[in-house]
């Protein structure tokens, strides 16, 4: 442990501020016991506690008054999640008592956590590697199960295990580029260009899998965006409701951001979703109507999913239709038929029939939106997915890599400048998980094949 | 009492290059050897070069080094490695008279007047305060010195083996060096052990030669060295090697040998060369290859001797002579010396810093095989490292520390200090990431500076190459503006069945197709009579230059940026006082190599081996704050 650290202890309030049942202070670092034991009434004193130990009793200011029951959790150095000594401090979930106990806790040589402080304390006392860290950020985010999965998944080191698979073959076919140049005298039996660039497809194609993944992994973690559409008085703000309403689980609700656009969050079955209810996405001559069209426009190109809302009394509508087509892709799009309580008329058939006033077609349409999330994603637990930025870009270099090496070789240029992209894109893998070394390369020569005079 | 600036022990190839060096640096130089007539000797096989190790020599000699030189004068072969491939793993390679290249090298160190050859067997190293002062002999006369490069080869304990029977000794009828180990182990310092192997020599007129694959060397000879003469090049008759195979046969016989053979039974404890196995180790480890190639190659002139390259052996020598005779073209031959393995002690190089001082004793450098490399090359490239260094130190000058992205001797010595070795260490191109722009081309652009800052390189050579790289640049920009215009190129490129061109093209560009050189473009300009071309024409070693840069262009650019993109963590000084026990957030092996190797810089302590990327964002964590 770095020295400048052990003296400084530090706490912060590491559930959502919020009304939940439980609100929970970590503090982490040498003093931690000392401070907690400063404010804490109970049967002993935590300082003079085994670790993995749970405490009840209660939290007192500097005039005696209880602030709350609380429950103390205690981890000692080094088996916490931070590696240090650290307290982790239950109350009733208000927000008010949390901020009060840290308040507290902030006047006696205890300070304020930067924000994943707590992380960065683990990773400096080996307690998790990189790519985990990136993954406990990804967890803290996740609001859903779903997303919560994809990041456990990393966490558990399946990415890691399928870049390591995927750098072992990238060096395998390195090490036939680099026999060739290296033992230029010895009579071997080189590769042939063709076994090359079938190698090369292999990883490719195991490369735009994992890269398939990450639209969805992204998804998982950020939300699912969807857009809202159609004529005035289809609906939209029914349907919005009713989903609300019916999904139970209101994550937030960020009211009149614009006039125009309203936007909430809600999980579906895990999944997150941000439905943007739109007003026209259709020109108008009206000066104020033509900033809500640009909004919705806006909404419509940046929607994942765009729902297009029809009625069975104004029928459906071409023009939107054709316009949303301009505007987004048409795969995005789900159909929808409202307000069949009032009766199937003028022989519509497009749609998924609903009605967001009886809620009949709902749960076909939730379907459709999770159909639509897990499409050509082949997802299950069991798979590695990309959710992270830095190693979707990582991950994209690689592929150009190796573009560039499929170049060489159909333009019959020697090994070496083939071996150049190959070495590249092996870096590029291995910045995901971050190791790099020649030495694998000859390594794996020197197992494989009879060389030396 | 005997006293020099700098003494260097063994006159191998790495003891020359450091003689050579610390003496034209101005330094008194005793060259401490326990033969002088075995200056320069070979050990193995009689030539200088080869993939990677041509590269080598090339830079060596744009340092101001001597290998290049002298295999020059005394090459009676010399071939161009990969010519098929791309020019960056061109490698340069000769076959040597053994002879004369040992008298070659006797020459050149004794025509410099600072060097004095001793003859004597250093017993112990001598230090103060962990300092070198200089050596104790076997007369128990003490040398006393500013500095010391030890380069002492395969001699510290030396012991040869053929089959079951060991003989004490660095080189066949030579006697080995003991002491030195010792008095180094006393220091502090960790030793291992190594082995390398050498195959049997056979007499010439034994052979039957007419029935063999003949492997001349090219048609035109090109030389290492920048100096010398291309018009009086070769200066000796040249020679031609053979090839042949081992068999079935040949394998059977040589399994009979393996229970006494030294290697299998455990009496060699030494770790040898996975590259350059002996051939009871290759017919081990690849059952399934039912024949090995050999290459037959000459001695020398006068020599009636031929070095069976690629038969490397400690087998009992009837087990050799036997199996021998079961290959084609060898029938009747006469062994006149059996092969043999040799083991020796080595210090793991993470002892030395990339100046090849040792951390432990200032003043005392270590070069060639006591740093656990194998190869002449490898040997004269430390060499010169070392007596540049030490003679730096001496004189008040700027040390030698060249990097990864400027030279194969930069991979070298980093490879060597961060990753240390179990095994003899020898160049590959494949170890140099940067290989595409590390060209045995380009050896004296990139390296002649630091030859003439020394004082180790003729001025007039560098002006040379001073020239040349304003000529190049100036080509380069004219050839990117200067356009050929479709009629006048456009049957020529019809005749070579290539696809024509629209309008106008920049010779640039056109110069990257493939089938397109600089030359004949150049000549389908009828208009110009520009003034850099006409210099250019005169000049092969900047047209070659040029058109290099200009063919691989997308290539030489991406190797660029992936130097800026490896490199700039270079530039991340760590200080050297740095007590790594302190950060016990590093893992607890990052944290042992890091303390034993005590990396300059942050990139360095990435290459070292045992190091984690989470100990370098630990490392860089706590030096930013």
């Amino acid at each position: 442990m770095i020295n400048r650290h052990r003296e400084d202890t530090i706490a912060a309030i590491i559930t959502p501020l919020g009304v939940g049942a439980v609100s929970v202070i970590r503090v982490s670092g040498a003093g931690s016991f000392q401070a907690t034991d400063s404010i804490f009434v109970g049967k002993g004193k935590i300082a003079n506690s085994k670790s993995h130990t749970v405490h009840y009793g209660k939290i007192v200011d500097e005039k005696e008054n209880k602030i709350d029951d609380v429950l103390v959790s205690l981890f000692r150095s080094p088996h916490s999640y931070t590696g240090e000594d650290c307290v982790e401090i239950s109350t009733h979930g208000n927000p008010f008592i949390a901020k009060k106990i840290l308040q507290l806790l902030l006047q006696k040589e205890v300070r304020q956590a930067e924000p994943g402080e707590f992380t960065k304390r683990a990773f400096l006392n080996n307690k998790i590697d990189l790519i985990q860290a990136e993954a406990v950020a990804d967890v803290i985010n996740s609001r859903t199960e779903a997303s919560l999965l994809g990041a456990r998944n990393q966490l558990d080191g399946l990415l890691s295990q399928k870049i390591e698979g995927l750098r072992s073959m990238l060096i395998n076919a390195s090490s036939f580029v680099e026999l060739e140049l290296d033992f230029a005298e010895e009579n071997l039996v080189f590769i042939g260009y063709e076994e090359l660039q079938q190698k090369i497809d292999r990883i490719l194609t195991e490369i735009n899998d994992l890269l398939s993944t990450y639209s969805f992994g992204r998804v998982i973690r950020d939300g699912v965006n969807v857009a809202l559409v159609g004529k005035p008085n289809v609906g939209k703000s029914s349907l919005l409701n009713y989903i609300l309403k019916e999904s139970r689980a209101i994550v937030s609700h960020i009211p009149g951001t614009t006039r125009d656009v309203i936007r909430e969050e809600v999980s579906i079955d895990g999944v997150l979703f941000r439905l943007y209810d739109t007003a026209g996405i259709r020109n108008s001559e009206n000066e104020i109507e033509r900033e809500g069209v640009t909004r919705s426009r806006e909404a419509v190109k940046n929607a994942d999913i765009v729902l297009f809302i029809n009625d069975v009394e104004q029928g459906f509508s071409n023009e939107i239709y054709s316009e949303l087509k301009n505007l987004t892709n048409s795969d995005r799009i789900i159909l929808i038929l409202n307000k069949i309580d009032k009766g199937l008329k003028n022989n519509l058939k497009e749609g998924i029939p609903i009605s967001a006033k009886t809620g009949q077609g709902i749960d076909a349409l939730f379907k459709a939106l999770k159909q639509k999330v897990f499409i050509n994603s082949n997802y299950t637990e069991k798979s590695a997915i990309i959710a992270n930025f830095r190693h979707y870009q990582c991950l994209k270099k690689t592929k150009e890599y190796l573009l560039n090496a499929k170049e060489s070789l159909k333009n019959k240029l020697s090994g070496e400048f083939v071996a150049l992209d190959l070495r590249n894109a092996e870096n590029s893998l291995s910045e995901i998980i971050g190791v790099v070394t020649s030495d694998d390369i000859l390594n794996n020569i020197f197992t494989k094949f009879c060389i030396g005079k | 009492m005997t006293k020099f600036d700098i003494i260097v022990i063994g006159g191998g190839h790495a003891g020359i290059e450091a003689s050579c060096a610390a003496a034209n640096m101005g330094c008194s130089v005793g060259l401490l050897t326990m033969d002088r007539f075995a200056i320069g000797r070979m050990s193995c096989n009689p030539a200088i070069g080869g993939t990677a190790k041509g590269h080598l020599v090339r830079e060596i000699d744009a340092l101001g080094g001597m290998m290049g030189k002298i295999a020059d004068r005394t090459g009676i072969q010399f071939r161009m490695l990969n010519k098929s491939k791309g020019p960056a793993v061109w490698s340069p390679r000769c076959q040597s008279d053994r002879k004369l290249y040992s008298e070659e090298a006797y020459r050149v160190v004794n025509s410099i007047r600072n060097i004095e050859t001793v003859e004597a067997s250093v017993v112990e190293i001598l230090s103060e305060n962990r300092k070198v002062v200089g050596v104790r002999t076997e007369n128990d006369d003490e040398i006393l010195c500013k500095a010391l490069v030890l380069s002492s080869g395969t001699f510290l304990n030396g012991l040869m083996h053929t089959g079951l029977r060991s003989t004490k000794g660095g080189r066949f009828g030579e006697k080995p060096a003991t002491g030195i180990t010792e008095s180094l182990l006393k220091l502090g310092f960790i030793s291992g052990r190594l082995k390398t192997g050498t195959p049997p020599r056979l007499k010439k007129n034994s052979i039957n030669l007419d029935i063999l694959e003949i492997q001349p060397g090219d048609q035109y000879p090109q030389p290492f060295s920048f100096s010398t003469d291309r018009n009086s090049f070769p200066v000796l008759p040249q020679l031609s090697c053979y090839v042949t195979y081992t068999n079935k046969q040949v394998h059977e016989i040589l399994a009979k040998g393996f229970a006494q053979s030294p290697m299998f039974t455990g009496l060699i404890k030494g770790v040898g060369p996975r590259y350059c196995p002996s051939i009871e180790d290759k017919i081990v480890r690849f059952a399934d290859k039912e024949k090995h190639q050999l290459f037959l190659e000459p001695e020398g002139l006068d020599s009636d001797l031929i070095y069976v390259n690629g038969f490397s052996s400690s087998l009992p020598a009837e087990i050799q002579y036997e199996a021998l005779h079961k290959i084609k073209g060898l029938e009747e031959c006469e062994m006149v010396r059996p092969g043999y393995a040799v083991e020796y002690d080595f210090f793991p190089p993470h002892q030395v810093d990339l100046t090849l001082e040792t951390k432990l004793i200032k003043g005392l450098y270590f070069a060639g095989q006591i740093n656990g490399t194998s190869g002449y090359e490898e040997a004269a490239a430390q060499g010169l490292v070392a007596g540049i260094n030490a003679a730096a130190k001496i004189t008040g000058r700027k040390e030698l520390v060249l990097r990864r992205s400027e030279a194969y001797i930069g991979v070298l010595i980093d490879d060597l200090v961060n990753k240390s070795t179990d095994e003899p260490y020898r160049m590959f191109t494949s170890r140099a990431e940067y290989r595409l722009l590390l060209r045995q081309d380009n050896a004296d652009r990139r390296l002649m500076k630091y030859g003439y800052d020394y004082g180790l390189q003729q001025k007039e050579n560098f002006e040379k190459v001073v020239a040349n790289e304003k000529l190049i640049s100036r080509s380069i920009e004219l050839f990117d503006n200067m356009k050929l215009h479709s009629r006048d190129i456009n049957s020529f490129l019809e005749n070579k069945n290539l696809s024509s061109i629209d309008s106008t093209e920049t010779i640039s560009k056109l110069c990257k197709r493939p089938e397109l050189n600089l030359k004949e473009l150049i000549s389908l300009d009828h208009n110009s009579d520009n003034p850099v071309i006409g210099e250019l024409l005169k000049n092969d070693t900047a047209i070659e230059q040029v058109e290099i840069q200009l063919k691989y262009e997308g290539y030489l650019k991406r190797q660029q940026e992936m130097i800026e993109r490896l490199e700039r963590y270079e530039e991340e000084k760590i200080p050297l006082t740095l007590n790594y026990s302190k950060l016990k957030a590093l893992s607890a092996e990052g944290r042992e190599k890091l303390n034993k190797v005590k990396p300059r810089s942050i990139g360095q302590a990435s290459r070292i081996s045992g190091v984690t990327p989470s100990d370098i964002s630990i490392l860089l964590v706590y030096l930013k704050n």
